[in-house]
């Protein structure tokens, strides 16, 4: 089996990411429940004819793509494979709005063209002119796990050497209202948030896209190698030890031999639990969270991946991502747990370039 | 075959059947089922015809059994229609005795339902629940809660070729041994949304679909749901399972030339068919039958037809679209079409395309128009979503 | 004539998005589809239905509209002699 190394990393998000640097700026916010991201000059990697057209989702995928493949010094991946949980949202709500305001009359196909949820992976193949296999992954919270599960899968077994794997997700307005209703957001007057001491149910919620290059190849910019992603549907709490111990068991690891836990707390009191149970596997290791910065979406473990490799790169944890005040020298493996609501568990598993 | 998977249980519901039975013999008779929509709420229910699934949501609810506060949207139903029968057909009884995942495909997820409650969702409690419903993998989630699947789960959404690279997925985890059994297809109905974009897109006819004929207008809209069960060689033996058919190839490429429309020659369509022969070791001489995408879109039929013929070159075989028949059932198609490959297998039959009169200009291409009774010991089966997605998977005779 | 040229540049450039053009920079005689302005199939399309909701013109064949849609003075005069708005 080839090892998959992690060579060039792109991500844009609710803090400024897209500028090679690891979280030297840092903005917490504990007062909106709604973030957008950070946008840099889409101009610079979209035509001005392609851009009219885009909703932010796009944007987002097109321009963390190119960051990552610029690093990784490829210029046309063998296969792209993205996941998103939402699909392209703004373009699908302003379809609809417009089908029920005008009922059904004067419809212009843009936007349905641009919410089918492949328009991301589709825009970035016809971008760079790559006919290679595309697949896009709408499932949740494990949108994106399962993208890199098929990338690993792939670059295993030697069917290809190179390949572009990203989450993205966009916000958007009347589905995130309707969220808020049911209770999925937190409510603006319940603030401060606190992610670490939940006492609210629901989560902030924002947007992002990472976009990562994984290759068969070691190169000079290899960040870690990708070793194993796990994927479960649903799991009740205590059902989560097992998980986490089987999967470590399956490849030959017991929860000593993990360096650094990076978990996917989202301040949601009714279902921050499972990462409790989580943790009781890991008494003194470094815990690592990140949904203080990145906020909730069905792919933000992608930030946390990039949050993770560049802790694998660097050999330290940022304070402002340090869940317990651990350290550990060197850090070798790192373990990634994220659930949604009690669903879409994942776990991904990353080993330091040279082990 | 050195990459074959075992097919060992199929399921599927559609306008022309709601089990694998009924759609065969439809099939045989030349029963289509492209009628006026009984259920669907739009202002061009007179002027469009569909390939309805004739049940309507209480008679699916009822069928299924579910509770009254279920949240299943009408593609969850479908789907967990037709996934019950692939488990059922694959005699599974004790469905985690072994690593067993669902990979289901949609592009309309609970849209039926979004667009339904757009605004009353706000002033109205009591549909709510529905709202957690919108998203492609809840679809997914749903069809494997009432399996009752615990593992991997996960969703393809890529337009109309969706379940062919769920398929896809489901074979490489199996040969991966990440899974030793894995329920793969999809499952989309109809909806004012898709029936409004492709309207808007001006590529549906008024009439019945016509694919490869030169005077073609466009699609007629389907909805549908199918499932076929992939095991391990392991498993299959362990349990001496009877065979349906093999999955013995499959191809996934891009076009890269436009959102919505595919290249004039082909060429994603063309890469997507010939990975699928790289992988199943296959010569193309050996193809019996082809199950051709042929929306019947001036489009696609092309595009198409130039790629069959830079693959097959002067000697293709015989070919049809079944979608006179069922309609274009987006992301559900490749996975009612798989079905129907594994028919052909099993029953030595090249199904017909029907409503052909009058050959392409630009191709010499004619389809099988009527039903043929042949060997047919593979099976090329083609579909290809906007996007540029290109999919191809190859059955092969157990 | 003019303000109906005038109008149409107006639209397209709102209905195309077409942001970083101002009215000034399309010529009445310019190709509006390839080479030109650049516009594509699917703007083909928002044009079609442009034509319906604001000059009550319904074309079914999409092909028609590679001549209409030639440059700014097919479409004005195709406007003129067809509009029933």
């Amino acid at each position: 089996m080839k090892k998959c190394y992690i060579n060039g990393i792109g991500c844009i998000s609710a803090q400024k990411t897209f500028d090679g640097g690891f979280l030297d700026e840092v903005e917490v916010n504990t007062t909106e429940v709604i973030i957008s991201a950070k946008n840099p000059d889409y101009k610079a990697f979209i035509s001005p004819g392609a851009i009219r057209r885009m909703a932010k989702g796009v944007k987002m995928g097109i321009a963390a793509s190119q960051y990552a493949l610029k690093e990784a010094g490829v210029v046309n991946p063998d296969a792209i494979i993205t996941g998103t949980g939402m699909g392209c949202l703004q373009d699908s709500e302003k379809f609809l709005k417009a089908i029920i305001d005008n009922q059904e009359q004067y419809l212009t196909p843009t936007s349905f063209i641009q919410s089918t949820h492949n328009t991301v992976g589709a825009q970035i193949a016809l971008n760079l002119q790559c006919k290679g296999y595309n697949f896009t992954y709408v499932n949740g919270a494990i949108s994106f796990e399962s993208a890199l599960l098929d990338a690993l899968l792939q670059i295993e077994t030697g069917e290809t050497s190179t390949i572009l794997a990203g989450g993205v997700d966009e916000t958007s307005g009347h589905t995130l209202s309707l969220y808020e209703l049911i209770g999925l957001i937190k409510k603006k007057d319940q603030g401060p948030f606190d992610v670490l001491d939940p006492k609210t149910p629901g989560a902030v919620f924002s947007e992002g896209a990472g976009f990562f290059v994984l290759e068969s190849q070691k190169k000079s910019t290899t960040y870690a190698t990708l070793e194993a992603v796990g994927i479960y549907n649903t799991l009740r709490q205590n059902e989560v030890a097992s998980f986490i111990e089987n999967f470590l068991t399956t490849n030959n690891l017991k929860p000593h031999d993990i360096d650094v836990v990076v978990l996917g707390n989202n301040g949601d009191v009714a279902f921050d639990g499972y990462y409790n149970e989580a943790e009781m596997l890991f008494p003194n290791t470094p815990l690592v969270y990140y949904k203080h910065l990145s906020g909730e979406y069905n792919t933000a473990t992608s930030f946390g991946l990039w949050t993770a490799l560049h802790i694998l790169k660097k050999q330290e944890i940022p304070q402002i991502l340090q869940k317990n005040q651990l350290t550990k020298q060197p850090i070798n493996r790192v373990l990634l747990y994220n659930q949604y609501r009690g669903k879409d568990h994942s776990l991904t598993l990353l080993n330091h370039a040279d082990l | 075959m050195p990459n074959k998977v075992a097919i060992t249980g199929m399921g599927i519901i559609s306008s022309i059947g709601n089990n694998v039975e009924v759609n065969f013999h439809a099939l045989i008779n030349g029963t289509t089922g492209i009628t006026k929509t009984d259920y669907l709420n739009t202002i061009h229910k007179d002027t469009l015809k569909f390939g309805e699934v004739k049940l309507s949501n209480q008679q699916l609810e009822s069928k299924l059994e579910l509770p009254t506060d279920h949240r299943f949207p009408r593609t969850s139903l479908l789907g967990a229609y037709a996934a019950v029968q692939a488990v059922e057909s694959a005699g599974i009884k004790n469905m985690n005795e072994v690593p067993t995942g669902l990979i289901s495909s949609t592009s309309v997820g609970g849209m039926d339902k979004t667009e339904e409650y757009f605004y009353e969702y706000f002033d109205n409690e009591a549909i709510r629940r529905f709202i957690l419903s919108h998203d492609a993998g809840e679809t997914s989630h749903q069809i494997a809660d009432y399996l009752g699947i615990k593992g991997l789960v996960t969703t393809v959404s890529t337009a109309c070729s969706s379940a062919a690279n769920a398929i896809m997925m489901g074979a490489r985890l199996i040969k991966a041994g990440k899974l030793e059994r894995v329920i793969v297809g999809g499952a989309d109905a109809l909806s004012i949304f898709t029936v409004n974009g492709f309207n808007s897109l001006m590529i549906l006819t008024d009439d019945v679909n016509t694919p490869f004929d030169d005077n073609r207008k466009g699609l007629n809209l389907g909805e549908a749901a199918a499932y076929i069960v992939l095991e391990s060689e392991s498993q299959v033996k362990k349990n001496n399972k009877k065979v349906l058919a093999y999955l013995s190839g499959y191809g996934n490429a891009n076009d890269a030339f436009h959102q919505t429309a595919s290249s004039e020659n082909g060429e994603g369509a063309t890469l997507a068919m010939q990975k699928a022969f790289k992988i199943s070791g296959l010569k193309i001489s050996e193809i019996d039958y082809i199950n051709a995408h042929g929306t019947a879109t001036p489009n696609n039929d092309l595009s198409e037809g130039r790629a069959i013929q830079n693959v097959f070159g002067k000697n293709v075989p015989v070919f049809s679209s079944t979608k006179p028949f069922t309609g274009h059932t987006l992301a559900a198609a490749a996975s009612v079409e798989a079905v129907y490959s594994i028919l052909a297998l099993q029953h030595n039959i090249v199904f017909p395309n029907k409503n052909f009169k009058t050959p392409m200009e630009e191709l010499d291409l004619i389809p099988q128009t009527s039903l043929l009774e042949k060997p047919v010991h593979h099976v090329l089966s083609n579909s290809f979503g906007f996007g540029g997605n290109c999919s191809t998977l190859i059955f092969s005779k157990s | 004539m003019e303000n109906l040229k005038h109008e149409l540049k107006t639209k397209i450039i709102e209905a195309l998005n077409l942001e970083d053009i101002a009215i000034e920079d399309i010529n009445d005689d310019d190709p509006l589809f390839g080479d030109g302005l650049g516009l594509d199939s699917i703007d083909a399309l928002e044009l079609i239905v442009l034509m319906d909701k604001d000059y009550g013109i319904k074309l079914t064949d999409p092909k028609e509209g590679k001549t209409i849609f030639q440059s700014i003075n097919t479409m004005a005069a195709y406007i003129t002699e067809h509009r029933s708005k």
